[in-house]
């Protein structure tokens, strides 16, 4: 059906400052994308790229290619606002909007864009909180406010709210960072799951997550992709010295 | 079902739900332009409304400013039958309670801040805010009906003849104790315009950076010391704006002063005499203006209170913004 | 040894300040309890005013009258000062908003007897007649500075990570700000505007020739109307004693309903602020 995203030639800068430079890879569909390097390479840019999050910011701009499933996202005309409808986002620090019931939270995207029918929204929000393996332990308390959650529930949550509105691809921004390591655990589990519907592509510091849930890795450094590839064979036999030098702790 | 599918193993399907497929179709494009619009037509309006007020207060004004120009501000005489129009006494009585009340009120408001800001225990700086704060929503013509009953009749009974008895060489304190009258309407001006001034400046005293007090404190200075010597000079255009800002404040009140200022059009010396305040005049006589002009020279009087509060106000906001800066809001 | 004592002396003076400037509240909040309690019964609050010279009657004509004139300040000054303020806090370029900002601080102490005239001479004069509109524009206008601020500041803390969750959602700009930001600061607003409309109950001034007071009950919106504040006003002016009493019971009323909303909105800021954190 799909093929993914494919980013050619992107650049990114915020006012004069560049942050991207000519950066190209292919995420491929059905699969998990893990972008590794160090703090301030570029790889959180790189994703807010894809669902036109980036422009948000005053005096930021980009310029390339990013094709979703064959069509540009930047071509002229697009609305960002359609774009994020089928890009989802993750991000850092769990987001659940602290006036709206769990149940809420995950209906938002949907209610939120006109969709009124109640079965249709309890379908809908069962159906995301099963595939962020959260249903189990909320399907009593739907009604409880987002933020009575652990943090590791509320990340959980903010993947349900994600996923509810069927993206074609979940853009995860270091979305563990923040959690302990039994939360992060249940996390990479869903996505393994997930990916079966979805394109992911998520963002990590930690290398050992990026090789335990991805089949392709990238390299960021300094604005640069430095090298894309095969998860397995980029830690194992990296082609680049600086990948090499990265990942065996020799800087970052 | 969903459960059946999901025991199935396989990826779960769900509803049709209405998908953007066609990333050009537009998805806010107009709900966004209609809603800046409001917002803007909001700005808008409010600022229409502040020039407004001034054009309307000139425009009404505009026939008693013709017909006696500047002379207004130092005419003495207030005769609405002979159609003499003159301002004074009303300028005169709105500086002169308003100055008796700063006098009292400037020293307890930044000392009460000084307490709460820097010296007062921890558990008690809520509670006495809060109650510091209840004072300043107390609605004027509660103060006023209290000055009438309470207030009054304690100055006619007890304090003015005392006052009398002891600084009557002074002219200030000369003439019969009515109670009502000039030192009424100051006392009671100082009352509503102390919590202000403790708001307000305790505000600019917590916004003097805790670098300040650190400094003083590791010299080896007692808390008061701190207090003088890093905090209040820090702060010091902020407590100006503050005093300002109730003086602002006293040269508007109109209730309360009406109430216990005894409400003659004449000027006097003492401080037992009655006298008479820009807004009282407004208060009591707007809707007896029989003539034109009359009503004209209320408004003329209107302007002149006006164009007061707007230069205190503005002065006032401009140093108090200049120790905290503007964004967080002084709530009154 | 010195500068101990000075230390405790100026302490001393510093809190006997505090002290004496709550002394009033006391005093007054006391008295009106004193001579006004025994007069609040249930004729107060429902019956009309009585013939002048005749005892008993009630306020209440004047305790509808400003719950209408509340209505219609709210009709102004909520649009303009929740819309207001949302500018404020999320307007990118920063010359506007401190214009915006400033004029709303000078409206916050012109006084208020001021915007009672600009409210006569827009409303009352072309109508030839004083009226509820009237009053309930002056009102409202005084309303918008303290609704203004208020919002600013609240919206201000709504962190900006919900915002980026609502647009990674795919909702358009202004349905973030609406359905999310202002959802998320309606408590912080709806305070705001009870403090608003605490301090707009107690206004006599800007009354005083605009909804001008009536003795019977509201005959339409474009006629004269009754207000609490009003009412207190002419009573306690008044020659009667039994209108005295009467202005002391409409007085603790009015205070004991600036109290409850002070106490409710403290009790709303604190818990705000335990939620943002």
């Amino acid at each position: 059906m799909a093929d993914g995203v494919q980013v050619t030639g992107l650049n990114a800068w915020f006012g004069a400052r560049q942050v991207l430079r000519n950066v190209g890879l292919h995420a491929p569909a059905n699969g998990v994308t893990a972008l590794i390097g160090p703090s301030g390479c570029g790889k959180s840019t790189f994703v807010r790229c894809l669902n036109r999050m980036h422009e948000v910011v005053p005096g930021a701009r980009s310029t390339g290619q990013v094709l979703l499933n064959g069509e540009d996202v930047y071509a002229p005309g697009v609305d960002p606002v359609m774009v994020r409808r089928r890009i989802g986002m993750v991000f850092q620090k769990p987001n659940p909007f602290p006036t709206m019931s769990v149940f809420d939270n995950a209906a938002a995207g949907l209610r939120l864009a006109g969709v009124r029918d109640k079965d249709t929204l309890h379908e809908v929000v069962e159906r995301a909180l099963r595939q962020a393996a959260l249903w189990d332990e909320v399907k009593d308390e739907l009604h409880k406010s987002g933020s009575s959650l652990s943090g590791g529930q509320q990340q959980r949550l903010c993947i349900a709210r994600a996923v509810a509105v069927q993206p074609e691809v979940l853009l995860m921004d270091e979305p563990c960072s923040a959690l302990d390591p039994i939360a992060t655990a249940k996390i990479e589990e869903l996505i393994l799951d997930l990916k079966k519907e979805l394109t992911i592509i998520i963002v990590t510091h930690n290398m050992q997550q990026a090789a335990r849930v991805s089949e392709w890795t990238g390299f960021f450094l300094m604005g640069e992709l430095i090298e894309f590839g095969v998860t397995r064979d980029l830690f194992t036999a990296p082609r680049e010295k600086k990948t090499e030098d990265y990942i065996t702790g020799r800087f970052g | 079902m969903i459960e059946a599918e999901a025991a199935r193993g396989g990826a779960i399907q769900g509803p049709p739900l209405p998908r953007a497929f066609f990333l050009t179709a537009r998805g806010g494009f107009w709900g966004d332009r209609i809603f800046q619009s409001v917002v803007y037509a909001a700005v808008g309006l409010f600022v229409l409304i502040m020039v407004g007020i001034v054009a309307a207060l000139v425009t009404e004004s505009m026939p008693a400013i013709r017909r006696f120009g500047f002379s207004f501000v130092a005419g003495q005489e207030w005769d609405p039958v002979k159609e003499a129009f003159g301002a004074l006494p009303f300028i005169y009585g709105t500086l002169v309670s308003a100055l008796v009340g700063m006098i009292i009120a400037v020293p307890l408001g930044i000392g009460a801040a000084i307490y709460l800001a820097e010296l007062a225990p921890f558990w008690a700086r809520s509670p006495i805010g809060f109650l510091i704060e209840l004072l300043a929503a107390v609605p004027s013509v509660v103060y006023g009906l209290w000055g009438i009953f309470v207030l009054a009749p304690f100055l006619r009974n007890w304090i003015e003849p005392l006052l009398g008895k002891t600084l009557g060489f002074l002219p200030l304190f000369q003439g019969p104790p009515y109670g009502v009258g000039m030192l009424a309407a100051g006392l009671i001006l100082s009352i509503m315009t102390v919590p202000f001034i403790a708001t307000v400046s305790r505000e600019v005293l917590l916004a003097v950076p805790n670098t300040q007090r650190e400094a003083a404190l590791a010299l080896g200075a007692t808390r008061w010391e701190t207090t003088w010597v890093a905090v209040l000079r820090y702060g010091r255009s902020g407590l100006v704006g503050a005093v300002l800002l109730g003086l602002g404040r006293a040269l508007g009140e109109t209730m309360a002063v009406t109430m216990v200022i005894g409400n003659r059009p004449e000027i006097a010396v003492s401080l037992f005499a009655p006298g008479y305040t820009m807004a009282s005049v407004l208060a009591n006589e707007f809707t007896e203006a029989t003539s034109d002009i009359y009503l004209s020279a209320l408004v003329y009087i209107g302007l002149l209170l006006l164009g007061v509060t707007i230069i205190v106000n503005s002065a006032a906001r401009l140093l108090v913004w200049s120790v905290g800066g503007t964004v967080k809001g002084i709530r009154e | 040894m010195k500068r101990l004592i000075v230390n405790r002396v100026m302490n001393f003076l510093a809190g006997a300040a505090a002290g004496l400037v709550i002394l009033p509240l006391v005093l007054v909040f006391g008295f009106l309890v004193y001579q006004g309690g025994s007069s609040l019964n249930l004729e107060f609050f429902t019956h009309m005013p009585k013939p002048v010279g005749e005892p008993g009657g009630g306020m209440a004509n004047a305790i509808v009258g400003t719950l209408i004139l509340i209505g219609l300040a709210c009709c102004v000054g909520l649009p303009i000062g929740i819309l207001g303020g949302l500018y404020l806090a999320e307007a990118r370029d920063p010359r506007l908003p401190w214009v915006v900002r400033f004029l709303a601080d000078v409206l916050n102490g012109v006084p208020s007897i001021v915007i009672g005239i600009f409210a006569y001479t827009l409303v009352v004069l072309p109508m030839r007649r004083f009226s509820a509109l009237a009053g309930g524009l002056a009102l409202g206008v005084i309303m918008i500075p303290i609704v203004l601020r208020t919002t600013e500041e609240i919206v201000r803390l709504v962190p900006a990570s919900l915002r980026e969750a609502g647009l990674a959602l795919g909702l358009p700009n202004w349905k973030v700000t609406v359905r999310i930001v202002l959802v998320t600061a309606r408590a912080g607003i709806v305070t705001g505007v009870m403090v608003a409309i605490a301090r707009i109950a107690g206004e006599t001034a800007p009354l005083l020739f605009t909804a001008f007071g009536n003795r019977f009950w509201h005959s339409g919106l474009d006629q004269p109307v009754a207000a609490l504040a009003l009412q207190v006003f002419a009573y306690a002016i008044s020659p009667f004693d039994d209108w005295h009493r009467q202005a002391w019971a409409g007085a603790l009323v009015l205070i004991s309903m600036v109290f409850l909303v002070s106490l409710a909105a403290r009790l709303a800021t604190k818990g705000l602020q335990r939620q943002t954190r």
